[in-house]
């Protein structure tokens, strides 16, 4: 019997030993789990800020965007994030109500973004345009516009992101809120049949994308570039949609917690840099959202250029956001 | 059946090899004539249901053949052999009616004509289960569950009755009883009746002839009246001493 | 007075168990009624259309899956009753044995690995239908895997029931000449017949209550159970009081299955005890033997498929990368030690339960079995009705008044695999103790052995080979279970399924195939090690 006592005393010390331990000067970023990825812009920016900071940066992943404001939000005041990185304008008003979020304090001079951006909390690091990227050798002729998306029924196979969890998600959401109004949710009865899968995170989606589960994904403008750039191949586009392209920008926030910690706003002052912004384009596949020390790569230039640029304010998002998911749950359940 | 099957039939035994997995070979000789009522004795496992399975065909040689009325039956499924057997239990679906059960043996799909109903009223007379005919095997005694079975074989006429240890779940007053009641009815159809059974007094009662068998092999082969008055047989003789010393 | 005290002790011991798993429903229970209370407006309106559809969309594929499931596993039972000595049947067996014990996860992943749009079958569908393979997301893929999961399962207690058919009626049947369907209707189908509702209801709720399958292959909100949308409300919405609408269904649910399988007497556990098959007289006509052979055949190849699949597939991952990794070192050391507790604790509690129901029935003598001793006896099984992600859910709305929710997860891990491995191991290590009981009893009170002395002396050396079993058993359901860790994971406490589940998210599908053949590995050795100590107790 002896054994059987003992087992339980040793493994909890092994567990205790397998816990990461709690360094002195560490940094915790929450982030969505693409940016942490080795292929992601996090490793890159890990090196670079803690090679300026001397400290440990450590990053918690979660699927997507939205499931990190949830994550903050069932942490509450004792999440271990210094910073959240990765919600977007659409969650901003939600994220500053739950009272976790701190004033940023730092100047936002080197911050440029379609329409202009402030706040008191959040800063943006990168924007983008959601679109549909397709695979040239699985559709030839893609749809020219939402409407005809949504029209083109189940022959286009299409993987999207949860609302609930994605900000990718919530943002095609919020897209065919602005093209099809009171009719959003007769385009989403329409579209339902083109849905392959819906997944929490945009990474499971793109993945279903790359491996040829689907030929078409909900993605940004900005994909085609790192296929062109990394992969040297034209072969996955976006498609140009007629009524616009719904404009993202990313932010990050520091937290309640965080602002004790002198490297939460040291981060926040970094990232606005060159830094970071420099590791954006070309591993988050984003638009920087502040200068970078060398102009983008030319395939940056060759994107889809939204015909217009489509986005409701944060206030008329947090407003409507549990009403709209609701009727896209009540839509796609069916 | 017809008319013609109502004689009898010889069964014989040609050089039948037999072994089940693992187990040691079996081999049996013999020669039964028609309408001979035969007693098979023997310890426990020394082969007696292992000869009746192999004459039903439900075990099937590894070498020899098996005659029946002249015929070589070797090779044909036990339906298409001129036998019946009864068991010692299970002999009855328990969902079926005692009709449906003695119907069975006319039409294994129940499909029955007027003919073949009458056949079965009249087999269930015989037996004494007249009127029990919507009965189920559950609402029945052991003694006339048995009498349902023997009723089955009836309408069957075939010309062979194999019969396992079947009254050994009996009490010793309706083992007589029913093995009168078999020896009458069998006599109507001119049977041959190959009876496997561990009770003396049972081999006496039924058969004129006796097969011992012991060890997968005939050991011997006689009256039943020489082996139970003890000059035939000394193996016999110890079996028989053997299985009073352990009761 | 010895007698006495040497109950007491069991007495205690039973008591504290039942004190553990009631604190630990209680509390699942008290975080929903809180949260109810606080926001029941929110729970109300919760019932609304979303609710009703998934609530449909539940039954409706626990029903497809089980009639997909069942009426195959009759024909393919019926196949193996009528050949018993069918070349390669003793294997066929172990083979459908296997998805009892493998992962849901592996499954899955298996299952996609095969039928999946990129998976070994496509370019064979795409060339036969001439058309891309639209692949298995949603109600389709869900089906597959409970029918993977399932028809074994069903057919092996199908077979288990055509085994109790006396060797004496197949010989009635072969003399009275009947033909396969006769032999149906007059033999097999009675017996089936008695046994199907049990093992249809069975069936029925493993797939209404299953998680994993449908976390992994639903593919959206179109295909979502009762469980997955309490674990999205909670993990994706953060919408408490939708969970407990959910909840409510859920439990309404299983515990409406539960009772009626209780009425019909039937296992809530799906073992099939199989005998050697006798020798039974049988003589399928040519016809018959081709089809059952085919019958068999393709049920071998629909259960063996997935499996090679997850092998092929985990063999072509980096193998040698995977081992080296952190995060992988990591998880299979947390779900060890995880898995280990859970079982421990596991014995712990069925244990004490099973001593204490045994004393209690020694002291009532012929006396009718009391509240305490029904508790220790059926209670054991009713914590099926409330299933794990339940649990999870209570718990969590309710640890969310207390602070970060998932530093619980260890502890909730634990507690919930073990409350869950406990019928299994209490029907091994209880028939033990009882017969060992039954020997001991008065002797022991003769010698005034009790208590611990009398545990150490006298009923451990009884129980060590059982509890081991046991023990193997609640680990390789622990070390497997994608629940509560689904709700209460994160990047701080990983166990192998929950690494496996976020490989597939980030599409590492290589990585985890190579993991879920390595989780096969771990989860089918222990099982194999169970049925081994198992079987060579005589």
């Amino acid at each position: 019997m002896r054994t059987t006592t003992t087992i339980p005393v040793v493994a909890f010390g092994l567990f205790a030993a397998a816990l990461p331990a709690a360094a002195q000067d560490t940094l915790t970023v929450y982030t969505y789990e693409s940016f942490t990825t080795e292929w992601g812009p996090g490793p890159a920016i890990e090196e670079a800020f803690e090679a300026e900071c001397d400290c440990d940066l450590e990053f918690v992943s979660v699927a997507d965007g939205v499931a990190l404001l949830n994550r903050v939000r069932l942490e509450g005041e004792n999440t271990e994030a210094d910073i959240v990185l990765g919600l977007d304008t659409n969650l901003i008003n939600d994220a500053r109500e739950t009272g976790l979020f701190a004033p940023h304090g730092i100047s936002l001079d080197n911050i440029d973004v379609p329409g202009g951006f402030e706040d008191e909390i959040f800063v943006p690091f990168d924007y983008g345009y959601f679109a549909f990227v397709y695979d040239t050798e699985a559709i030839d002729t893609p749809p020219e516009s939402l409407t005809e998306l949504v029209e083109a029924g189940s022959e286009l196979g299409i993987a999207i992101q949860d609302p609930r969890t994605s900000t990718p998600g919530l943002g095609l959401l919020l897209w065919i809120k602005a093209v099809f109004g009171e009719d959003a949710a007769d385009a989403w009865s329409e579209l339902r049949d083109n849905v392959v899968a819906v997944t929490p995170g945009w990474s499971e989606s793109y993945g279903l994308f790359t491996r040829g589960e689907v030929p078409m994904v909900l993605s940004y403008t900005t994909s085609p570039a790192y296929h062109r750039i990394d992969e040297d191949t034209d072969r996955y586009r976006a498609a140009a949609f007629s009524e616009g392209h719904y404009l993202q920008i990313e932010v990050a926030g520091r937290t309640v917690k965080g602002q004790d910690n002198a490297l939460a706003g040291e981060f926040l002052t970094f990232m606005t840099g060159p830094g970071f912004q420099d590791v954006i384009p070309e591993t988050n596949w984003m638009f920087p959202a502040g200068r970078t020390s060398e102009p983008l790569n030319p395939a940056f230039d060759d994107l889809v250029e939204p015909a217009e640029t489509l986005l409701f304010s944060p206030e008329e998002v947090a407003e409507n956001r549990n009403a709209w998911v609701d009727e896209w749950l009540s839509i796609m359940s069916q | 059946m017809t008319e013609s099957n109502k004689a009898g039939a010889g069964v014989k035994l040609e050089g039948l090899l037999f072994s089940y997995p693992g187990g040691a070979e079996m081999h049996f000789d013999l020669s039964i004539s028609a309408s001979d009522r035969v007693a098979l004795m023997g310890p426990s496992g020394s082969g007696k249901s292992t000869l009746l399975n192999l004459i039903a065909g439900f075990e099937l040689p590894s070498a020899g053949r098996v005659m029946i009325d002249g015929r070589d039956v070797t090779g044909s499924p036990p339906h298409h052999r001129p036998v019946s057997m009864i068991f010692q239990e299970n002999n009855l679906f328990a969902h079926l009616t005692v009709g449906q059960n003695v119907g069975l043996g006319r039409s294994p799909s129940l499909r029955l004509s007027a003919q073949d109903r009458a056949a079965v009223t009249d087999a269930l007379a015989r037996t004494g289960l007249g009127g029990k005919e919507k009965r189920l095997p559950n609402e029945l005694s052991g003694g006339e569950r048995q009498r349902v079975a023997l009723a089955r074989v009836l309408v069957r006429e075939r010309p062979v009755l194999l019969l396992d240890e079947p009254f050994a779940s009996l009490g010793p007053a309706l083992r007589d009883e029913m093995l009168d009641l078999i020896a009458g009815l069998s006599d109507e159809q001119a049977m041959t009746i190959l009876m496997a059974t561990h009770d003396p007094g049972d081999a006496e009662r039924l058969s004129g002839t006796l097969v011992f068998v012991e060890e997968g092999r005939i050991a011997d082969f006689g009256r039943t009246q020489a082996f139970l008055s003890g000059w035939e047989s000394p193996a016999f003789n110890s079996y028989l001493g053997a299985r009073t010393g352990s009761r | 007075m010895t007698a006495f005290r040497a109950q007491r002790g069991r007495l205690a011991a039973g008591g504290a168990a039942l004190a553990g798993i009631g604190l630990l429903l209680g509390g699942a229970f008290l975080g929903l009624a809180w949260e109810a209370a606080a926001s029941w407006e929110g729970a109300l309106a919760a019932f609304d259309g979303y609710l009703l559809r998934v609530t449909r969309f539940t039954l409706w594929q626990a029903g497809l899956s089980t009639i997909l499931s069942v009426g195959p596993a009759i024909l393919v039972a019926r196949a193996l009753a009528r050949h018993p000595r069918f070349w390669g049947r003793e294997f066929i067996l172990q083979l459908f044995a296997v998805p009892l014990a493998l992962p849901a996860i592996v499954a899955a992943l298996g299952v996609l690995a095969l039928y999946g749009r990129s998976g070994y079958f496509a370019p064979l569908f795409a060339a036969t239908s001439g058309d891309m393979w639209p692949g298995i997301y949603g109600l389709s893929g869900i089906l597959i895997a409970h029918v993977f999961f399932n028809l074994p399962l069903a057919t092996r207690l199908c077979l288990a029931s055509l085994e109790t058919i006396p060797a004496d009626q197949w010989r009635l049947s072969a003399q009275l000449g009947m033909g396969a369907f006769a032999s149906f209707r007059f033999i097999e189908w009675p017996v089936l017949r008695a046994s199907l509702p049990g093992i249809a209801g069975l069936v029925f709720m493993l797939c209404a209550t299953s998680f994993t399958i449908v976390l992994t292959l639903g593919g959206g909100p179109g295909a979502t159970t009762l469980e997955v949308a309490i674990y999205q409300a909670l993990r994706f919405d953060f919408d408490p009081a939708r969970a407990i609408a959910l909840t409510l269904v859920q439990v309404a649910l299983t515990g409406t299955i539960v009772l009626a399988l209780a009425r019909l007497g039937a296992s809530t556990m799906g073992d099939a005890s199989l005998p050697v098959a006798s020798r039974r007289a049988l003589f399928p006509g040519a016809g018959e033997k081709v089809l059952n052979t085919t019958l068999i055949l393709l049920a071998l190849l629909f259960v063996a498929g997935p499996m090679l699949a997850t092998v092929v597939a985990g063999l072509a991952a980096d193998l040698v990368r995977l081992a080296g990794e952190r995060p992988v070192h990591q998880a299979t050391l947390t779900s060890f030690i995880l898995a280990s507790l859970a079982a421990v604790l596991c014995l712990m509690v069925s244990g004490a339960l099973i001593m204490t129901r045994r004393a209690l029935e020694l002291a009532r003598g012929a006396r009718i079995p009391g509240f305490l001793e029904r508790m220790s006896d059926s209670g054991a099984a009713m914590v099926l009705i409330v299933p794990p992600i339940v649990i999870g859910a209570g718990w969590f709305i309710l640890l969310l008044h207390f602070g970060d929710v998932f530093a619980f997860a260890p502890a909730m891990v634990v507690a919930v695999n073990a409350v869950m491995a406990m019928p299994f191991a209490v029907r091994v290590i209880r028939p033990a103790y009882d017969a060992a009981s039954a020997r001991h009893e008065k002797l022991c009170l003769a010698l005034g052995i009790s208590g611990w002395n009398r545990f150490r002396l006298v009923d451990w050396p009884a129980l060590r080979r059982p509890a081991a079993v046991g023990f193997a058993f609640a680990m390789a359901l622990s070390l497997g279970d994608l629940g509560v860790i689904a709700l209460f994971g994160s990047d701080d406490v990983r166990t192998l399924p929950y690494l496996l589940l976020q490989r597939m998210g980030s599409y590492r599908t290589a990585d985890a195939a190579g993991i879920a053949l390595f989780l096969a590995i771990l989860c089918l050795g222990l099982m194999f090690i169970a049925g081994r100590l198992g079987k060579s107790r005589t």
